[in-house]
This record gives structure tokens, C-alpha cells and sequence, in this order.
């Protein structure tokens, strides 16, 4: 299974994952950081999205694994 | 050693200067040019390449470094207040960034979102119940951030006329060091003044609540300046560019009418084809690097020339074309990195409020001077129109 991980200490809130996916994504009210809602893509269109989310975040927080 | 002087006067509104394409599609991608400043800088100028160093600690963001990347000959004149983020490298950029990313992010953006609304509204009302042609950048691009902004941080209105002098004062390339220092040193004062009240009588904003989590007022101060700053024009400039181009475009604008949520990935294409701030992702290496097969040696100024990088053949299909419906965001023209804009979630919705707003309210509205007639900022930092000339049709 592909899973997202999010280092929240590399986060700085830009929030372009949460724009991406506002239903694997959302951000601390606090801080800004990144929460995973939902680590592991439920399907196609949902995996093309966390690559995408993975790519465009400027802080190079997010991966996926295998 | 010399080296051709920068360019900056576009080929045409949202094509970069011939000079940074040429440059970008050389063999390494990376040439060096000679800044007004006399500065030698090397020149970035493809997606990767900029992405690369910012996301390198090694290049630094410090405003104050004697070789970081100036437009002016004299030093820059923010040295009167503490390091805002902006400037800051880690470690204490991100402990200071996250005392405030809070205030930003898409969930508090969408709560602003009905005062904003409202905000519009009331400015085309206004332009409507004024003379044509109106002049868009008076009566909608430049006041709706700014007061925007002002609301947020708790700065009263009346004294919003004081900032948008000062601000435009300061990104003109035109003022001299001493107008730009005078600006500086006046807004400075203001929001000194603003924030001391504040400790006095604590309120229930965004400077009120960096007040309140026990920030230095000194370091509130630095914010609030930035944020005054980084916010207004910007946007501005993005709101009438926009315009512009969708009106330009009567058939897109007919489709974006019909389905609002083809504004989001438009504002995207808008913001990639323009890159208003086309060199604010510029850094200073502080220790040597290789990147693309050049060796930049600490020390060295680094312009990243970010329009060429956000109209990349290697990242972008059709990179030269502007398709509204493409929806890439992995442009930089919000930057990258730990630095990438902290504003950027307020920026795309004041700019869909507006968007979506004006062209339901004001079918009939057009340019009252050809797009090509118009005056192009090619001679300030942030890329813009000085005036838009629109006019409408009577109401039926
Ligand atoms: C369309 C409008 C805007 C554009 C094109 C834009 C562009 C940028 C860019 C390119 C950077 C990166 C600078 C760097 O890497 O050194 C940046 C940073 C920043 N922007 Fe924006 N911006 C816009 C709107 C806003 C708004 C509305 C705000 C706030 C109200 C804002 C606040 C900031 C701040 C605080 C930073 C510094 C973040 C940091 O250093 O961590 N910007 N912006
Ligand atoms: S895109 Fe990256 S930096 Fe931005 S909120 Fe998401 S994880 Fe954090």
C-alpha cells in the first residue's frame, strides 16, 4: 500500500496540499502545519493527486512510500 | 571579468525579457549578468534550477548580506527594524513563520471570505455610481487588498491612503534612496505607535494576537510591516492583469461565467504567465554549490529569473500560451521553499471574489483604451498596469 508522510517539522504551512486535496489534507489551526486526514490514497485519482501534492510542496514535506 | 546588464523590459506583457529565455535555453541554462546595482549575479532561469536552490540552505535569504542580489546602488533601507521572515534563514525562520502561518492557511482564508465579498461589493457599487470610464486600478485593485489587510492586522482605514503612497514610493525603481528610506521611516513610526496601543489595550487581531502569544513587539513590528507590504500591490497588480486578460478573451470569460470553478486554475494560469514578482525569489550563496554544472561560490548573488522559469519548456507544455484551464501550481510565482508566500491563500481568493464578482455584476464591462495602449509597470520591481481605463453599459 502507497502511503503519505508528512514531516511536520519541514511544514511551512503553505497550505498547497490542502488545495490539492482538501480530503486527504488539512492544516493545524495553531500552526499551519500539515495533517494527513487520510495517509493512504483510496484510489486512482486519489494517488495522482498526493504525487501531485508531493511535487508542489514548497517545502518538500510530503512523500509517499510503498 | 564582465557580464551583459540585466534586462527587464518585457517583450510583451507576460513574455519575459529575450535576454532570459535566450539564457534559459543555452546548453547549462545559467548565465551571469551585471545588476543596476553593479553587482555580477549568476542568472537561474529554468524551473528546476530555481526550485533546486530554494529548497538549498545553501543560499540564504538575507536581505542585509552586502552580496545579496540589489536592484538600487544604495543598500537596501529596511535595516531600521529587526529581520522580518522574509529575510530570515533557518533555524529562525521557521519558529517565526509558524507564529503566524496560523492567521494564513485555507480553512481561516475561507472564513474571511463573506467580509471580503462585501469589501468587493462595495467598491463596484462605488464605481458604478462614479463617472466613466472609471480607472480599475483606482477603484477596485489597489483598495480591495489594502483594506483587506489593514482589516486583518487591526489597522484603521482612514489611515489607509498614508500606506498606498508610501508602498507604491517604495517599489518604484524610480525613488531615490532617500524618498525610499523616508517612506520606510515614516510607515515604521505609524505601526510603532499602532502596536504600543495595542499592548495597551489588547485587540482582538491579527497584530493583537501576536501580541497576545507574547511576541516581541519589535518582531511584531518587522510582520507588520511585511505583511503590508508583500500583499498589496502584488494582489493589485494580479487584479488588473487579470481583468485585462479576460477581457481579452471573451469567449474563455463567457465559459468561466458559466462555471465559477473554472476561476481557481485560471488565477493559476494568470499568476504563471505573468510572475509579477519575477525576482523576488533571488538568494545569495553562502557556501559554494554546483547546480546545472556551474560552480556558484559562496558569496555569490543569485538572481532567479522566475518568469523564464515559469514559462519553461522543460516544465511547462505550450509553456508560451496562457490556458486557462490549466491549473498547474507548480510555478513560482509564489517562490519555493520554506519562503514560498505565506499570503498566497489570501491573494487567490481576493482575486476569485473579484474575479467572479465584477465580470456577474458587470456583463458589459470593458477596456476603455486598448489592452496595447495601456501603461505596463516595466520600470518597478512588481510587475503591473499603472491605470485601466473600463467602461459598461447602462443598466437596462
Ligand atoms: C498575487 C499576489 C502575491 C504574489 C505574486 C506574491 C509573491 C510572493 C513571492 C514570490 C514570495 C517569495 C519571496 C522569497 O522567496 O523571498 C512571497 C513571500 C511572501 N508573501 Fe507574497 N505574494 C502575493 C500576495 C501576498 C499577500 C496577499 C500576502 C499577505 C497578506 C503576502 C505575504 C507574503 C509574506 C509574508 C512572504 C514571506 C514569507 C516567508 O519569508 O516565509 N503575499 N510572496
Ligand atoms: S504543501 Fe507542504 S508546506 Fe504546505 S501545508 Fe502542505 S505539507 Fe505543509
Amino acid at each position: 500500500m502507497t502511503a503519505i508522510v508528512a514531516d511536520v517539522g519541514r511544514c511551512v504551512g503553505a497550505g498547497q496540499c490542502v488545495l490539492t486535496d482538501p480530503d486527504a489534507f488539512d492544516q493545524s489551526e495553531e500552526d499551519g502545519t500539515v495533517i494527513v486526514l487520510q495517509d493512504s490514497p483510496s484510489d486512482n485519482e486519489a494517488l495522482k493527486r498526493a504525487q501531485v501534492a508531493v511535487d508542489i510542496c514548497p517545502s518538500r514535506a510530503l512523500s509517499l512510500t510503498q | 571579468m564582465t557580464a551583459p546588464a540585466l534586462q527587464t523590459t518585457r517583450q510583451c506583457p507576460y513574455a519575459p525579457p529575450e535576454e532570459h529565455t535566450r539564457i534559459r535555453d543555452t546548453d547549462s541554462g545559467i548565465s551571469q549578468v551585471t545588476l543596476p546595482s553593479g553587482q555580477i549575479a549568476w542568472a537561474l532561469s529554468r524551473l528546476e534550477h530555481i526550485r533546486a536552490m530554494l529548497t538549498d540552505p545553501r543560499f540564504s535569504s538575507d536581505r542585509r548580506d552586502p552580496n545579496f542580489p540589489r536592484f538600487t546602488r544604495e543598500q537596501p533601507s529596511f535595516d531600521i527594524m529587526r529581520r522580518s521572515i522574509i529575510q530570515m534563514d533557518p533555524p529562525e525562520h521557521g519558529p517565526a513563520r509558524k507564529a503566524v502561518v496560523g492567521e494564513f492557511t485555507v480553512r481561516r482564508m475561507a472564513g474571511l471570505r463573506p467580509r471580503i465579498q462585501e469589501i468587493v461589493d462595495e467598491h463596484i457599487d462605488a464605481m458604478l455610481a462614479g463617472p466613466r470610464p472609471a480607472d480599475l486600478v483606482q477603484a477596485l485593485s489597489l483598495p480591495v487588498p489594502s483594506l483587506v489587510i489593514c482589516e486583518q492586522l487591526g489597522v484603521p482605514y482612514h489611515d489607509h491612503d498614508f500606506f498606498q503612497v508610501r508602498s507604491s514610493a517604495l517599489l518604484s525603481r524610480a525613488t531615490t534612496a532617500e524618498g525610499r528610506r523616508q517612506s520606510v521611516t515614516e510607515l515604521r513610526d505609524y505601526l510603532k505607535d499602532l502596536i504600543a496601543k495595542k499592548a495597551a489595550e489588547p485587540t482582538d487581531d491579527l497584530l493583537g494576537r501576536q501580541l497576545a502569544q507574547g511576541n516581541d513587539p519589535e518582531d511584531v513590528l518587522s510582520l507588520a510591516f511585511l505583511l503590508l507590504i508583500a500583499g498589496h500591490e502584488t494582489t493589485a497588480n494580479m487584479i488588473s492583469l487579470g481583468v485585462v486578460t479576460l477581457l481579452e478573451r471573451p469567449e474563455e470569460l463567457a465559459a468561466l461565467r458559466e462555471d465559477p470553478a473554472r476561476t481557481l486554475p485560471a488565477i493559476e494560469e494568470l499568476l504563471r504567465v505573468y510572475t509579477i514578482a519575477e525576482f523576488a525569489n533571488s538568494r545569495v550563496a553562502v557556501e559554494d554549490v554546483e547546480i546545472g554544472g556551474v560552480t556558484i561560490r559562496a558569496g555569490d548573488p543569485v538572481l532567479a529569473m522566475s518568469n523564464a522559469a515559469n514559462h519553461d519548456p522543460l516544465a511547462f507544455d505550450d509553456a508560451d500560451e496562457i490556458k486557462l484551464d490549466r491549473g498547474a501550481r507548480n510555478h513560482v510565482a509564489f517562490g519555493f521553499g520554506i519562503h514560498q508566500c505565506l499570503g498566497q491563500n489570501l491573494a487567490r481568493m481576493e482575486l476569485q471574489i473579484v474575479f467572479d464578482t465584477l465580470f456577474r455584476r458587470i456583463p458589459s464591462l470593458r477596456l476603455a483604451t486598448p489592452a496595447d495602449k495601456l501603461a505596463y509597470k516595466d520600470d518597478v520591481l512588481i510587475y503591473g498596469i499603472h491605470e485601466v481605463p473600463v467602461t459598461w453599459d447602462d443598466p437596462a
